[in-house]
């Protein structure tokens, strides 16, 4: 079988690679770095963007004031929810493209002996 | 029951057979067979995971609450899609290049321990369980319902259909017949969204103007508070929804039927976008269903508003369009359980038949022919726990499936990518802290206990205040993890290192076969 050909070439990479050099390079002190500053903010951001409406709902009623003839901020807030949702998608696909090619250089540094410190 | 409601119900039947039909004779592996051999592209996942995800409870139960509750009903389809933020941004790319076929697989690339994989597959079995009930009691009491059948056979049909595609075509066969469900959901709410637009002039503000007019609920109909009424409660549901997507083991499924990270990103958004744009739909088949079939109507073909979506389709398109929205309704049912069919075979086969009792020692054919036999065993105990769960009012099953995903399984998701410290011990914690608190507070709430009959499933006084327990359940799942790690000495950094690399790069996933 060809799967247990490649799981075996894997089984030897996989003692080939030092992973806790790799952690400690610099590409990859980056890669993380840059992840976590992107994806914590927004993470954080559109949770609370979430929560903001059921508790606006709950404990307030301002929202239920007219906007637009009989539709009220409620309405508009949750239609912004949708939008937000899409905007953050095509955001982060954008961002992860980037992420992507530091990826691709880390790996291509483990192949040629992982040394990039 | 008329011919055309025949005609259209026989033709999703034949062509979801003719699917299974190619797609049995392209499984030969159990790759091909737990993740259809990992081929598909972005597209066609993101538009199974759309049919994987939109459920019944979605299309009938929301369009019917949103007529019947306005806004409140509202609430799922925001959850429901925002959720798809928490997957896209935590969780589907590392467990795109930690785990092979299922969720266990994932968490035990960091920690090889039976138990780990042990307390992973009763937790999908679990969350598997509670959402196939609830989809066949569904199922069974709207077929009843559109074709005039009896409930049993219903059930019966439904579940022989499921056990038809997953025995024979395992992922393939599910992954087409759901993106078939998801091409004509879609068409069906547009062609819907469509005629009711055009009863308004296309004037949305027309459309406000004259529902807040139309109901019972007066100008009260276009604000907040007409079903959730418990701010805590609410909150607790919200959390549900949107953390409780990232943890269910059928979609996560879905993500290993894709090459690499890059294209399970990729199929999180297209299924984000229309998964998006369904949710928005709902609120024109509520409103639609509001002003043209009106309150009493949906309330008296079925009180929790099920119908209201078909009732809809009669009242605009006639005949044509109810045996349509029907026909898509049964397709809509059939592709959401058998994707749980396999989620349950994967844990029962793969995690404890394969890795757990044979130690991963199994060939290639024996892997498959378990994973038919618990495809099999699976379907025939959901069947029969459904035909004998008819009377019992299990709606709330549900979102207490989303509720113990998101205590039990997102918290060890997300240590294990990101915790360093986070150990073994750690992750049992984790899992069965979320599992059996989701469980226990449920059991004692007034999902299960109602003063009024028939209210729940027993009369007397809930203990505990929340209908879902979520916003108590899912901290003691991060709390059960978090104690269950320091208060254990073990620690495997180099493991960690190693699940932080491939985690984040993709760099040779284990145990790729293809």
């Amino acid at each position: 079988m060809g799967a247990e050909k490649e799981y075996k070439q894997e089984q030897r990479a996989t003692k080939e690679v030092d992973y806790v050099q790799v952690i400690e390079s610099k590409s990859f002190k980056k890669l993380m770095h840059d992840r976590r500053k992107f994806i914590i903010p927004l993470t954080i951001f559109f949770l609370v963007f979430y929560f903001l409406l059921p508790i606006l709902t709950s404990y307030t009623t301002f929202l239920n004031t007219p906007a637009i003839g009989d539709i009220s901020w409620v309405w508009l807030f949750a239609l912004a929810q949708f939008v937000m949702t899409w905007v953050l998608c095509t955001v982060y696909v954008k961002k992860a493209a980037s992420f992507d090619k530091q990826a691709d250089q880390i790996m291509k540094e483990m192949e040629q002996g992982g040394d990039s410190r | 029951m008329s011919s055309t409601v025949i005609t259209l119900f026989l033709a999703i039947v034949v062509l979801t057979l003719v699917i299974t039909f190619f797609a049995a004779r392209r499984t030969q592996t159990a790759g091909d067979f737990y993740t259809a051999g990992g081929g598909l592209t972005g597209t066609q996942n993101g538009l199974a995971i759309a049919g994987d995800y939109l459920s019944a409870a979605s299309f009938l139960g929301i369009a019917g609450a949103i007529a019947l509750f306005g806004f409140d009903g509202f609430f799922y389809s925001i959850g429901f899609l925002i959720a798809y933020l928490v997957v896209l941004f935590l969780v589907a790319e590392p467990l795109r290049n930690l785990g092979k076929y299922t969720l266990a697989d994932m968490i035990n690339s960091r920690f090889d321990a039976k138990k780990v994989r042990g307390a992973a597959a009763l937790n999908t079995i679990t969350i598997s369980t509670f959402y196939m009930i609830a989809q066949l009691v569904g199922a069974g009491a709207l077929i009843q319902l559109l074709f005039g059948i009896d409930y049993w056979l219903a059930v019966l049909i439904v579940g022989v259909m499921m056990t038809i595609y997953v025995l024979f075509g395992g992922m393939i066969a599910t992954s087409w017949v759901q993106i078939v469900k998801a091409v004509l959901l879609m068409a069906g709410m547009l062609i819907m969204t469509f005629l009711v637009l055009l009863k308004f002039n296309f004037n949305i503000g027309q459309m406000f103007t004259n529902v807040k007019s139309v109901t019972a609920h007066g100008e009260a109909y276009l604000m907040p508070g007409l079903q959730y009424t418990e701010p805590l409660g609410t909150l607790s549901l919200m959390l549900a929804l949107v953390l409780g997507t990232a943890g269910l083991p059928h979609i996560l499924m879905r993500f290993f039927t894709v090459r690499d990270a890059k294209t399970a990103r990729s199929s999180v958004v297209i299924a984000t976008w229309v998964i998006g744009i369904f949710y928005v739909l709902t609120l024109f088949l509520g409103f639609g269903a509001a002003a043209f079939v009106g309150y009493e109507a949906i309330i008296a073909a079925n009180p929790g508003g099920n119908m209201a979506a078909p009732l809809l389709a009669q009242a605009i398109g006639g005949d044509l369009l109810f045996a349509f929205i029907s026909a898509v309704a049964f397709a809509t049912i059939l592709a959401v359980v058998a994707g749980l069919v396999l989620s349950g075979a994967s844990a029962f086969a793969h995690d404890l038949y394969g890795q757990i009792i044979k130690k991963g020692k199994v060939t290639e054919k024996e892997q498959v022919r378990a994973a038919r036999y618990a495809s099999l065993a699976v379907s025939v105990l959901s069947i029969v726990l459904a035909l004998f769960a008819q009377y019992l009012n299990v709606a709330f099953l549900v979102s207490l499936a989303f509720c113990i995903a998101a205590s039990a399984n997102l918290p060890v998701i997300l240590y294990t990518v990101y915790w360093k410290r986070f150990n073994t011990a750690g992750a049992v914690t984790a899992m069965l802290t979320g599992l059996l608190s989701a469980l226990i507070l449920v059991s004692i709430s007034p999902s299960v206990f109602s003063p009024v009959e028939g209210a729940a499933l027993f009369v007397g006084e809930p203990i505990f205040p929340l209908t879902n327990p979520a916003l108590v359940s899912v901290p003691l799942g991060f709390l059960g993890g978090y104690l269950g790690t320091i208060l254990s000495k073990e620690t495997d950094m180099k493991r960690y290192a190693e699940v932080k690399v491939k985690a984040n790069t993709g760099y040779k996933r284990s145990g790729v076969s293809h």
